[in-house]
């Protein structure tokens, strides 16, 4: 595709957008209750939020570099970074939120029969149906490969028992994709990855009451339920393999947390307002002005490092522990990012439950980012990673 | 443009790694040291980096360079920082040129920036810490100017050829505007180098200028004109600098990373020890982030797009990075760490000097801040 091409492709993306973003669409998401997450009982919170995912679906862009065959927009990666800098140019709002978009559907478009992508993937892309990750149990989060559930070779169907523990939202999921023990004979080679309805009988949950106040994560218990041969994706015993590229996807995700918004910094501004500037302009907490300034030169030397990582997978000449220095500094930015948000706020960014902080969003979401260096792999398992993987350090 | 080296670029560094690990490794400013050398680099050196062609890296081809970008000469400024040469490139062959570019002091300069015959050295500080605040003056006088005023912290400014010398001929010192720029010829009349030895034992000059008179043709650019030139100067002695710094911060951190596959206590390397895996492998992060940071400011200035906030970035994360690889260098060698013997407390002392090079962490945080209005 030539640059005219592009270009002409990014002016009708923003004239689209322009068109079809509604305004409430381009406010940021001020609490969970505000994300989209679609499913079978998805309940918009506004009209505009169904039209900008009814919209943004109809053409392919709750996933835009997925083909068109399976829901997607069929866009290149290079028209694929334009509509995300379009978008964050007038900071719209993810239309869909998913694990079905972020995990599932990577490891299908890499793992899955023709079948199961035209089954699943179309669906995801939609917003049909929402999907949960059954991966850690009570004694298997670090050690994932230590997993205990089982599945029991029936025919043409598994017979699966066990427990899973810190399922996010596993109560409002319609489906979930998860880890099972088909075989005692090797750790890592024992394991498959099957998907199944959250419908199915002996399937039940019980939430987990977070720091945070919300309850996101789940118990889920799996009591004989029935799942077909069909709904594994890859061979019996290779689920590991589907399970780390997986992951590779998770933790590319989460490190994105740590990358800003396009445009203005909500950070200063939320300082300004708060704390104001002094006679010569400056914020009019000098700590506070250089703690921030420092963490602007490191947010923004990721989003550079996170910009060459791209551009070198593009090119296929990324390193594989890539992911794992993402996740491992975008998550511990994170962390900074809202402690400074924490601080600039002031009395104000406690209040809990008052109508005008919106039910605490800000503590509850700076409490939640806690969870960014745990989840999806801890900030120690990162490390570990790119200790043996990259420097080539002795295992100990 | 993709935000890594590309082909002609890494052939370049593998070249520029190659000659400068053969030619001036740690030894050699072991021995320039060692032999208490008052030049504090060698001519030598100089001249067969101009055999290879790299001082004219940034001299466009018609005046005799390679005409290349900032990237190119990053990657030299890399190895140049990975095995501590001491070198008037960044000075020289990247800031000076940088700064007479375009104008009609170009055409008397570069020839002997190409040929290895020059040495610059950029006369910019006035305090001992860097700021945008120029008090130096330069009067009208006779059909030139006349310059008084004092400056420090000028590399290599007692041997330089040339000195690019800013000095104010309009308003007061803080003021952005009424600064002009001019080269100022070594033997000048009036003028006083006093170099002093610094804790990396590469010298810095603190130079006096008591009334030098310089012509009219000496300035760079336009009188009252010097922010165009002088900002060219500082971006990419700002950028080159940080680039040097990553070579520091990465060549410490190969040598500690080596250091803990090879030294062995309680039966294993100490490599194995999971604390010092995570701090090995949170530096190497660190230095990844603050790589990426730096070629971000270079690919910046290359396409000529507005890149202030970049080059501060830059600066300040290599700063940031190295520093700590330094430090986390010296304390897993242990003991020897501490020794004058062994290289990596070189490594210390050359990124604190480059830390506080055209400006610290902490002033190009807070000129970020200030571009952002807080
Ligand atoms: C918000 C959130 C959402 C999540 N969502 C899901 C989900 O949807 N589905 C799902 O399956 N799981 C989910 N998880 C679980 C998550 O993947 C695990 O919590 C994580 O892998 C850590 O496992 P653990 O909690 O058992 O901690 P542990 O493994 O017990 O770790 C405890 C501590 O020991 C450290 N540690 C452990 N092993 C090592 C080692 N080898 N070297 C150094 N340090 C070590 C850890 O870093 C950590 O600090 C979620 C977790 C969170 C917090």
């Amino acid at each position: 595709m030539t640059d005219t091409d592009l270009d002409t492709f990014r002016s009708d993306t923003r004239a689209w957008l322009a068109e079809n973003c509604p305004p409430e669409m381009r406010e940021p998401v001020r609490s969970d209750t505000d994300v989209c997450w679609g499913g079978r009982n998805f309940a918009p919170s506004s009209p505009a939020q169904k039209d900008w995912l009814d919209r943004t679906a109809a053409r392919g862009w709750t996933v835009p570099d997925w083909p068109k065959a399976y829901g997607g927009g069929g866009l290149s990666a290079a028209q694929t970074k334009i509509l995300r800098e379009e978008m964050a140019a007038i900071r719209a709002r993810n239309p869909l939120n998913s694990f079905g978009i972020s995990m599932l559907g990577p490891a299908l478009l890499k793992y899955g029969t023709e079948e199961q992508k035209l089954e699943h993937l179309p669906k995801i892309a939609r917003g049909e149906i929402r999907w949960c990750q059954g991966y850690s149990e009570p004694n298997a989060g670090s050690d994932l490969a230590g997993l205990a559930a089982s599945a029991e070779d029936a025919g043409d169907h598994y017979i699966v028992n066990g427990q899973k523990v810190w399922t996010s939202y596993a109560d409002k999921a319609d489906w979930i994709f998860c880890l099972v023990r088909t075989s005692k004979a090797s750790k890592q080679g024992g394991i498959s990855f099957v998907l199944f309805d959250m419908a199915s009988p002996g399937v039940s949950t019980k939430p987990i009451l977070l720091i945070s106040g919300y309850s996101p994560f789940c118990e889920t218990f799996m009591d004989d339920v029935k799942v077909p041969k069909a709904n594994r994706i890859h061979d019996e015993n290779k689920g590991w393999d589907v399970a780390k590229y997986l992951l590779g996807h998770e933790r590319e995700m989460i490190s994105g947390m740590g990358l800003a918004s396009g445009g203005r910094n909500p950070l200063v501004e939320g300082a300004i307002a708060t704390i104001g500037l002094d006679h010569d302009g400056r914020l009019a907490d000098p700590v506070l002005r250089t703690q921030i300034a420092l963490f602007e030169v490191r947010a923004k030397a990721f989003a550079a490092m996170s910009e060459r990582f791209i551009d070198e997978l593009k090119a296929g000449r990324a390193h594989p522990a890539q992911p794992s220095m993402m996740k491992y500094v975008g998550t511990e930015l994170n962390k900074d990012r809202y402690e400074l948000m924490m601080a600039s706020g002031g009395s104000d960014a406690l209040e809990w439950e008052s109508e005008r902080s919106r039910t605490g969003a800000m503590p509850r979401a700076w409490l939640r980012t806690k969870a960014n260096s745990i989840e999806g792999g801890t900030s120690e398992i990162q490390l570990n990673i790119i200790a043996k993987r990259i420097l080539e350090l002795p295992g100990a | 443009m993709p935000l890594y080296l590309n082909d002609e670029q890494t052939m370049l560094r593998d070249t520029a790694k190659d000659f400068i690990a053969e030619h001036a490794p740690v030894g050699h400013l072991r021995s320039l040291r060692d032999g208490n050398d008052p030049t504090g680099f060698s001519r030598d050196l100089w001249k067969q980096f101009a055999e290879m062609g790299l001082n004219g890296v940034l001299i466009p081809e018609a005046q005799g360079g390679l005409g290349l970008g900032h990237v190119e000469a990053g990657v030299v400024l890399e190895e140049i920082g990975r095995n501590l040469s001491p070198s008037p490139f960044l000075a020289t062959a990247v800031a000076a040129v940088e700064a007479l570019k375009g104008s009609a002091q170009a055409e008397r300069w570069f020839p002997g920036i190409v040929a290895g015959e020059t040495v610059a050295a950029l006369a910019i500080d006035e305090g001992a810490k860097h700021r945008d605040r120029i008090a130096m003056t330069a009067e009208r006088s006779g059909n030139g100017f006349r310059l008084t005023g004092a400056k420090q912290f000028v590399t290599h400014g007692h041997v330089a050829d040339l000195l690019i010398v800013a000095a104010r001929t309009a308003g007061s010192p803080d003021d952005a505007e009424g600064v002009t720029l001019f080269a100022v010829p070594k033997d000048a009349a009036n003028l006083t180098a006093t170099p002093e030895r610094l804790a990396d034992s590469s010298l810095a000059a603190r130079i006096a200028f008591e009334g030098v008179e310089v012509d009219a043709d000496a300035v760079i650019g336009e009188v009252d004109g010097g922010c165009g030139p002088l900002d060219r100067l500082l971006r990419a002695g700002r950028t080159g600098a940080a680039a040097e710094l990553l070579g520091v911060g990465g060549g410490a951190m190969d040598m500690t990373v080596g250091y803990l596959k090879e030294r062995k206590q309680f039966g294993v390397a100490i490599g194995s020890f999971q604390a010092l895996q995570h701090r090995a492998a949170h530096l190497y992060a660190e230095m990844e982030v603050a790589r990426a940071a730096v070629l971000k400011a270079q690919q910046l200035l290359d396409t000529g797009a507005e890149a202030d906030a970049a080059v501060s970035i830059a600066k300040a994360m290599t700063g940031m990075a190295t520093t700590l690889s330094v430090q986390e260098g010296i304390q897993m060698h242990g003991g020897i760490g501490m020794t004058d013997e062994y290289d990596i407390g070189f490594y210390m002392k050359r990124a604190r000097v480059l830390a506080e090079m055209f400006g610290d962490i902490g002033f190009h945080a807070d000129r970020l801040a200030k571009a952002a209005g807080y």
